[in-house]
């Protein structure tokens, strides 16, 4: 029972989803890849919360996963309403604002 | 951290799940502020729904009344002397302190001003309002709750609070394509900042084993160099960077000027103010409570954040044709100007004093002459129906007041002395370098060369209204604005095409039924107010800073 096991899995849930965000163009790819970060978030809190004897951990990530659906509530309303408006939800034809 | 010690921690969870449950103390007075507001958010929630269209009408001056009715509480806990007798509840984990309470009355100021301003603005543009009084209260309610949460968990709830209510009021214009776009560009680089600030957070939770910010300070790896250093200066480093996504610093600035100029305005009001602002609290609580002892770490890296923000943001604010474009460049640089004594703070008590008061007058004072410049952009676009700064041109001929008053809030902002804007920048430098470290001058000196560059872009600005001829609408705008345009701009487009299908005279009579001059007499109370109350606070703390000393002298220890 390590708990780096945790840390390393939870660091490269972390990598991918930030590797997902910068090359990803769909608006849905990149919340599913906020997503992977918000669980490595998760399987952090509980591993080190399991070593460190605090049940703070697991609150902690309790209200991590409460507020990610709202967040995600949110943001698919806005990428449908651009869908209703544009057609399309990719991202590098965001680009009527510029300078 | 050996192995052995995670086994034991494994076995001895259950332990720990089966202990007494202990209601938390709750102080009722302390926490008024915040339950008014929440009342207050909930009540236009359900007035919108059993109401429906009938409560347009009132919505927006009850949210007003609503507001200043929290300002009640907030007053009587100043006055019960909270701010020499800290009321702590949840073993330090929310304070109420004079701190927080200065910072609230900020908040709930900014809130009721940017309903004044909001007042006419979605009236005229036909969009659902009610709402949007109650996505405003649940914002402000996050602002109120960030100033006194001093532990990772309530810190994020705070942060959150405040910030899915602003993705939607920057997406208000549902079907205007720039609306969409700056909502989703703010939504995208807000979930991903919080994303990793998250990260840090848990990071740091490791290390330490507590939330609560005070525990993480006094915790070995917080508190000397031994335990894991490398996770102490990722958690570190990851939370500030999360954090310096929402005061928009160089280099997490990118979704500012793009969301600023497609949000209504007075939600870019809001923004740029409140929302910056509350970021600034998460930092400070942070930094003067959770990392203090840390600043190896943080000190260069709000160093950096300071001095490419101010530098930067200046740079690209000088070459910007839109005002709100301009505004959120500037406001980048202003972001600049509040982080840098929190590359200094770090050095001892004192500093910590000096930068702690400096950033919290800094807040108000920004506060009050942003709110004000936003002000003067909404009058004069209900008329031009453009944010070109060109529409500034002769601005003075054409609405003297407006011209005067914006004046005196770009005088304000590039910190010349009669407005308020100076005592903020002065404040700053007094911090830069009351520790006397190299790294301190450095930095008072970069923000010096910065304060110069900065008259460049405020000065254009007020060098237009004076001194141009004024600007005249040219016939594509007028057309161009009718789709969302007030109800005299609409009529002038109509009567227009009416009497002349083939458009040959248009130009001229759309121009004359649109220009400036006689129309800019006539603003809604809403707006009078909201400018008279911030042209009030940047002057009085101008004139007399010591109004504002008083209340923004406070500490986090």
């Amino acid at each position: 029972m390590y708990v780096s096991q945790f840390a390393v899995l939870a660091a490269v849930l972390f990598a991918m989803g930030v590797y997902g965000i910068l090359v990803r163009r769909n608006g849905i790819l990149v919340l599913m890849s906020v997503e992977l970060i918000l669980n490595s978030v998760n399987i952090n809190l509980v591993a080190f919360g399991a070593l460190r004897d605090s049940i703070a951990g697991e609150v902690f990530a309790l209200f991590v996963i409460t507020v990610a659906a709202a967040e995600v509530g949110v943001g698919l309303a806005i990428v449908l309403l651009i869908y209703r408006n544009r057609r399309s939800v990719d991202l590098s034809e965001m680009d009527l604002m510029k300078g | 951290m050996s192995a052995l010690a995670a086994v034991t921690a494994f076995a001895s969870a259950p332990v720990l799940a089966a202990a007494e449950f202990v209601r938390p103390e709750l102080d009722w007075h302390a926490l008024a502020p915040e339950l008014t507001l929440l009342g207050v958010g909930a009540f236009l929630t359900l007035l919108d729904i059993f109401l429906a269209e009938r409560g347009r009408v009132i919505t927006s001056a009850l949210a007003g009344l609503g507001f200043l009715a929290v300002m009640i509480p907030i007053l009587t806990l100043a006055s019960a002397g909270v701010a020499s007798e800290p009321r702590v509840m949840f073993d330090g984990g929310y304070v109420v302190d004079g701190y927080s309470l200065v910072l609230k009355a900020l908040f709930v100021m900014a809130g009721y001003v940017v309903v004044l301003m909001s007042t006419n603005y979605f009236a005229e543009g036909d969009y659902w309002e009610s709402e949007f009084y109650g996505l405003l209260a649940s914002s402000l309610l996050g602002m109120l709750v960030m100033t006194s949460a001093r532990d990772l968990i309530t810190i994020f709830i705070a942060l959150e609070l405040l910030s899915i209510p602003a993705y939607l009021m920057a997406t208000w214009r549902k079907r205007d394509l720039k609306s969409n776009e700056s909502g989703l560009k703010y939504y995208l680089v807000g979930v991903v900042a919080s994303a990793i600030l998250l990260y840090g957070m848990s990071l740091l939770f490791g290390v330490s084993g507590s939330t609560l910010l005070e525990d993480i300070a006094f915790s070995d790896a917080l508190g000397s160099f031994s335990d894991s250093p490398a996770m102490v200066s990722l958690g570190v480093v990851f939370i500030v960077a999360g954090l310096a996504f929402k005061v928009s610093a160089f280099p997490f600035h990118t979704w500012a000027p793009d969301t600023y100029e497609g949000a209504p305005t007075p939600v870019t009001a809001f923004l740029s103010v409140a929302s910056k602002a509350a970021g600034f609290v998460a930092l400070m609580n942070l930094v003067f409570v959770g990392f203090w002892g840390r600043s190896d770490v943080y000190e260069p890296t709000f160093w950096f954040l300071a001095a490419a923000s101010m530098t930067a943001g200046n740079f690209m604010a000088l070459r910007q044709t839109n005002i709100v474009r301009l505004m959120a460049y500037s406001g980048v640089a202003q972001a600049g100007f509040l982080l840098a004594p929190l590359a200094v703070a770090g050095d001892s008590l004192d500093v910590a004093d000096e930068a702690l008061s400096a950033i919290v007058a800094y807040l108000v004072i920004y506060g009050a002459m942003n709110l004000g410049v936003f002000a003067v952009i909404i009058a004069v676009a209900r008329y031009t129906r453009t944010g070109d700064v060109e529409s500034y041109n002769g601005l003075f001929r054409t609405a003297p007041a407006m011209a005067v008053l914006m004046t005196v809030f770009m005088a304000s902002l590039a910190g010349v002395p009669p407005a308020g804007g100076w005592y903020a920048k002065f404040s700053i430098f007094k911090a830069l370098v009351s520790p006397g470290t190299a790294s301190g001058y450095i930095l008072a000196a970069v923000a010096a060369v910065n304060a110069v560059v900065a008259v460049g872009y405020y000065g254009k600005i007020v060098a237009r209204m004076w001194f141009e001829q004024p600007w005249q609408p040219e016939a594509e705008e007028d057309a161009a604005g009718s789709a969302f345009s007030s109800p005299a701009t609409a009529d002038a487009a109509a009567t227009a095409s009416d009497s002349d299908p083939r458009g040959l005279v248009s130009v001229s009579s759309a121009a004359q039924l649109v220009a400036p001059e006689r129309k800019l007499m006539s603003l809604p109370a809403g707006l009078v107010l909201a400018l008279g109350i911030t042209l009030i606070a940047t002057l009085l703390f101008g004139i007399v800073p010591g109004t504002l000393t008083h209340f923004t002298d406070v500490t986090l220890f």
